[in-house]
């Protein structure tokens, strides 16, 4: 019912967004997309409440197959994570979308895209759930390019965005078909069914057939080279959209096709996914440590908080592939609530880059700077998104951050070796991956909203739009509560953990503390918060009350003798992330230019020197530039057989219908 | 909660704020002691807190309000960890509030915040301070969670009343492979947290070698008191983190009163210790280089894998 309204306000959405005259479109088209999340939110919610399925068949609605909508509580957890994304940003676009990005394409596209990411999670068959990831990846493709006109990175972005994603795709449809074949029947129930019946080979060519391809909408390494493209390029909402609820659809294809539909496989399927997620989560923090562009930097966090969740599910598939099911449910229900924070978390920082994009003009750290005096409430909610991401109390990104460190220490203390060796590792990468990602933020925060402005673009910022201040607040009051009492959605977690395949009672109820089903740890977020509360009244109150001056004096910075302070002197980002990417140098080869121009009376005395430090992405570099290269060196030594004659062209004419004729026979 | 519990924790935060200034006092007059100076007398930091707290509050032109929360925040966060940790006694009853990776993120949060500060006026100093501090955080925070890992696999939990508890049931397995490394790594970490000797020299002002005293640089009058007590207590804590994991005997496993007092000297006998063996250890140490430390610390980090690794396979 609440998906059949979701499913209409986006069509009417639509429609409004490409009917309708340039000024309403853009109310109406959102106001009717905050709709689609609210309703999607509320059928989330009920069925993760009751834990009773929807279930609807149309048949008529697409010749043979129908459309098979079959919502159990693992699919109702994603589908309240793209709602929750959903309604905020569309409340934001209200504001958002001025001049450019007010025109029909955008404005059409952005209620079907929202939808679409509601839906996914909704589909009960494989040509439903294909035809919805299709139409996914077809619209935020219109919404990647919305800008192409005005910068020609745009086009760039969009055509490696629609070559990666379709790519995925081919390979979801091998790996669904292969799996829909295999059973006999094309609806999951079916094949969830038939699964145990299938032959270990074909079951592992689906396998990694879909982690392939679900990996590449996920954004895990080495398939990750489209996010820090695509993301910068795309409006800023979109790029929430797509980095905080169809990255999250990415996970839930893997443990769709890995966990519910195949019912686990052997180690090696489990060890994949923490391998990848291992590496993901490294090579994106490192990445996102170097970045100067704020909407790189936070797509390359994207792959790294990816990377985290995979650790989860991978540690969830070890764990079922010995045997542990119980400890496996609450590996997968850390994973679930990453996925959930995270979107909350990530969503808010791409909308607040979007924000201070929007405000500047620029996404360059090196450019911005004292914002939070320009953009209070921009940079405050920069703020709250980057201590969540940070992991630290009493936000979201805590929670789970603390969820997934307690399933691996419980796990590594499990006897089978595999277990001995993985666990370990993947706590190391974990806390190095925590450790770094502070500084990552710190950096992110220090440098954009704080300091002196480095730019007259940020020196003029103005503050954005109520709407758009509304969106984002949403998302930073998501992101306290979820981090308050996480323990409030443990029941509908602990279905959506069952309904997943393994029947563990995940998280225990209660709302102040947090427990995990057979880990002996606990930890109050909201006492951990009421402390830090109290303890910062305390310090306060001991000020006034041993009658330590009340007032400020604003006085000049010391300056070690200097003059003039400006803003040249800051440290800037590259500067704060040199001494980490000094350590990692060998993983990060920076290239460095340094350019000497002598002076013209003699080569003794330096003129000018220039200095350029860049870090290129290492997968990037190795893997697909030679492919680009190679493709192109084909399609060059290809042009010959097109040279305009009409000759030859009736000469290739000829040579093909012979070919045909001969075949024919 | 009971009013007994109510006097565990008054008597950790107690001890906490009150021991702090004493403990970074002791640490100097030792260190002059052997260096052949007089040295300042053992309560000289508490004197310096008080002339601090009756100075004027100075903050530097171009600051925003979190300039001026920065160091409510880190007195607050150690507050919180004071109160949570089991310093005199393993049944306080704010146990169950966070555990051991709780404690570290809140340490963590008192980080970021200040290396927030750092960067807030503009300066030079403070931005290099913040980046040199972040960096030394990024690299000494897995070692910690990795030694996490290591002491939580001993009690099957990472609540810090559980491991000691469970230390005091069998004192035998401190001497173990896993124990003793991640004692080593802790003590690095704990080093380099601390703003110490080898990572850090808290004593020195001269800017290109300095990492968290360029960090605060901008600070003066209360809130500069307000940083110091802080990294005193900072010192404090993790010294009792060490020492409670390590060596938890004397400390009270009720909230009866005569067993907190024990508690109580005992932890401050063993500080004392402590902070004489620290003093020694500074007197015969230099700072290494900046671009040395990440070595140290990923020594540090190798260590405390090693302790995982020995816990998973060493049982």
């Amino acid at each position: 019912m609440a998906l059949g309204v979701s499913a209409g306000a986006a069509l009417v959405g639509s429609a409004a967004g490409f009917v309708l005259p340039r000024r309403s479109r853009v109310v109406v088209a959102s106001l009717t997309t905050t709709l689609v999340g609210v309703a999607a939110a509320v059928a989330a919610l009920a069925v993760l409440g009751t834990g009773d399925p929807v279930v609807v068949r149309w048949r008529d609605v697409i010749p043979l197959a129908g459309v098979t909508i079959d919502l159990d509580p693992f699919g109702a957890w994603f589908v309240l994570v793209a709602g929750v994304v959903v309604v905020a940003v569309s409340v934001y676009a209200i504001g958002y979308c001025d001049r450019a990005l007010a025109g029909r394409s955008v404005q059409g596209m952005f209620p079907l895209f929202a939808v679409t990411l509601v839906l996914v999670p909704a589909a009960g068959s494989v040509s439903t759930f294909l035809l919805l990831w299709e139409l996914m990846a077809m619209t935020s493709l219109v919404l990647v390019a919305a800008e192409h006109r005005d910068r020609e990175a745009v086009r760039s972005a969009a055509v490696w965005y629609g070559v990666m994603t379709q790519a995925g795709f081919v390979l979801v449809l091998f790996a669904l078909c292969l799996a829909a074949a295999s059973a006999g029947s094309e609806s999951f129930a079916a094949i969830r069914a038939g699964a145990h019946g299938f032959s270990a080979t074909r079951a592992s060519i689906v396998f990694v057939l879909a982690i392939v391809g679900f990996g590449t909408k996920a954004g895990v390494v080495p398939f990750h080279v489209w996010l820090p493209r695509a993301h910068p390029e795309a409006p800023s909402h979109v790029s929430a959209l797509m980095s905080s609820a169809m990255v999250s659809l990415g996970v839930y294809g893997v443990v769709l096709v890995g966990v519910d539909l195949l019912g686990g496989g052997p180690r090696w399927w489990g060890l994949v996914v923490l391998v990848l997620g291992g590496v993901s989560a490294l090579f994106g923090i490192l990445h996102a440590l170097v970045a100067r562009d704020l909407k790189v930097l936070l797509a390359y966090s994207t792959t790294e908080n990816v990377g985290l969740i995979f650790v989860g599910v991978g540690t969830a598939m070890l764990l079922t592939a010995v045997h542990e099911s119980a400890l496996a449910g609450v590996a997968l229900a850390a994973a679930l609530l990453f996925v959930l924070n995270h979107a909350v978390f990530k969503g808010l920082l791409f909308l607040a880059a979007g924000s201070i994009l929007r405000a500047t003009g620029t996404r360059d750290l090196d450019r911005l700077g004292g914002l939070v005096r320009r953009l209070p409430v921009t940079a405050a909610l920069f703020m709250v998104g980057g201590v969540a991401i940070m992991a630290l109390p009493p936000f979201n990104g805590f929670v789970s951050e603390w969820a997934l460190f307690q399933v691996l220490v419980r796990a590594g203390s499990h006897a089978s070796p595999v277990l001995g060796l993985a666990m370990p590792v993947a706590v190391a990468v974990v806390a190095l991956t925590a450790g770094l990602s502070a500084a990552v933020f710190v950096k992110a925060i220090g440098t954009g909203a704080l300091a002196l402005p480095r730019s007259s673009a940020a020196e003029h910022a103005v503050e954005s739009p109520a709407p758009m201040l509304v969106g984002m607040g949403f998302l930073g009051a998501g992101c306290l509560a979820l981090g308050l009492f996480p323990a409030m959605l443990s029941s509908g977690l602990t279905r959506a953990v069952g309904a997943a395949g393994d029947r563990a009672h995940a998280l225990r109820p209660g709302v102040v503390e947090l427990h995990l089903a057979g880990i002996h740890s606990v930890v109050s977020p909201v006492g951990i918060a009421v402390g830090l509360l109290v303890g910062a009244v305390v310090v306060v109150g001991a000020a006034r009350a041993f009658g330590a001056a009340r007032v400020r004096r604003r006085a000049e910075n010391w300056g070690c003798g200097r003059v003039l302070q400006t803003a040249r002197m800051e440290y800037t980002a590259t500067s704060f992330a040199e001494p980490l990417q000094r350590v990692f140098d060998d993983v990060l080869h920076p290239v460095h230019d340094v350019d000497v121009t002598h002076a013209a009376e003699s080569r003794w005395y330096v003129d000018t020197i220039r200095v350029q430090t860049r870090v290129v992405d290492g997968v990037d570099q190795r893997v697909y530039q030679p492919v680009v290269g190679c493709v192109r060196a084909w399609g060059e030594r290809a042009r010959w057989v097109q040279n305009g004659s009409v000759h030859r062209y009736l000469g290739y004419g000829f040579v093909a219908l012979l070919v045909v004729l001969v075949i024919a026979r | 909660m009971t009013v007994r519990g109510g006097v565990v924790v008054v008597v950790q935060v107690g001890i906490a704020v009150g021991c702090a200034p004493l403990l970074i006092g002791l640490l100097r007059t030792v260190r002059a002691r052997l260096e052949g100076r007089a040295g300042p007398p053992v309560v000289q930091p508490w004197r310096d807190l008080r002339k601090l707290w009756a100075k004027e509050r100075i903050v530097p032109e171009h600051t925003s309000w979190i300039f001026a929360f920065a160091p409510v925040v880190l007195v607050s966060s150690a507050l919180v960890v004071a109160a949570i940790m089991p310093l005199v006694s393993t049944a306080s009853p704010f146990d169950h509030v966070g555990d051991l990776f709780a404690i570290v993120s809140l340490f963590l949060v008192g980080t970021v915040f200040l290396a927030l500060a750092g960067l807030d006026p503009g300066t030079a100093f403070g931005g290099m301070g913040a980046s040199r501090e972040m960096t030394v955080a990024a690299l000494a925070e897995p070692t910690l969670l990795l030694a996490v890992f290591a002491i939580a696999g001993r009690a099957q939990s990472s609540n810090l009343g559980a491991i000691v508890t469970a230390t005091l049931h069998a004192p035998r397995s401190v001497v173990s492979a896993q124990s003793l490394l991640a004692l080593v790594a802790l003590v690095i970490a704990a080093l380099a947290e601390c703003a110490r000797l080898p990572v850090d020299n808290p004593s020195t002002h001269l800017e290109l070698t300095m990492i968290h005293e360029a960090m605060v640089l901008e600070y003066a009058g209360p809130d500069l008191g307000l940083v110091e007590l802080a990294a005193g207590m900072r010192l404090l804590l993790f010294g009792t983190l060490i020492v409670n994991l390590f060596m938890p005997w004397g400390i009270a496993t009720r909230t009866a009163l005569p067993a907190i007092a024990i508690g109580a000297i005992a932890l401050v006998a063993k500080l004392a210790v402590l902070g004489v063996a620290l003093a020694v250890f500074e007197v015969f140490t230099a700072k290494i280089r900046l671009f040395r430390v990440p070595e140290l610390l990923a020594v540090s980090f190798v260590v405390a894998f090693l302790a995982v690794t020995a816990a998973a396979f060493l049982g």
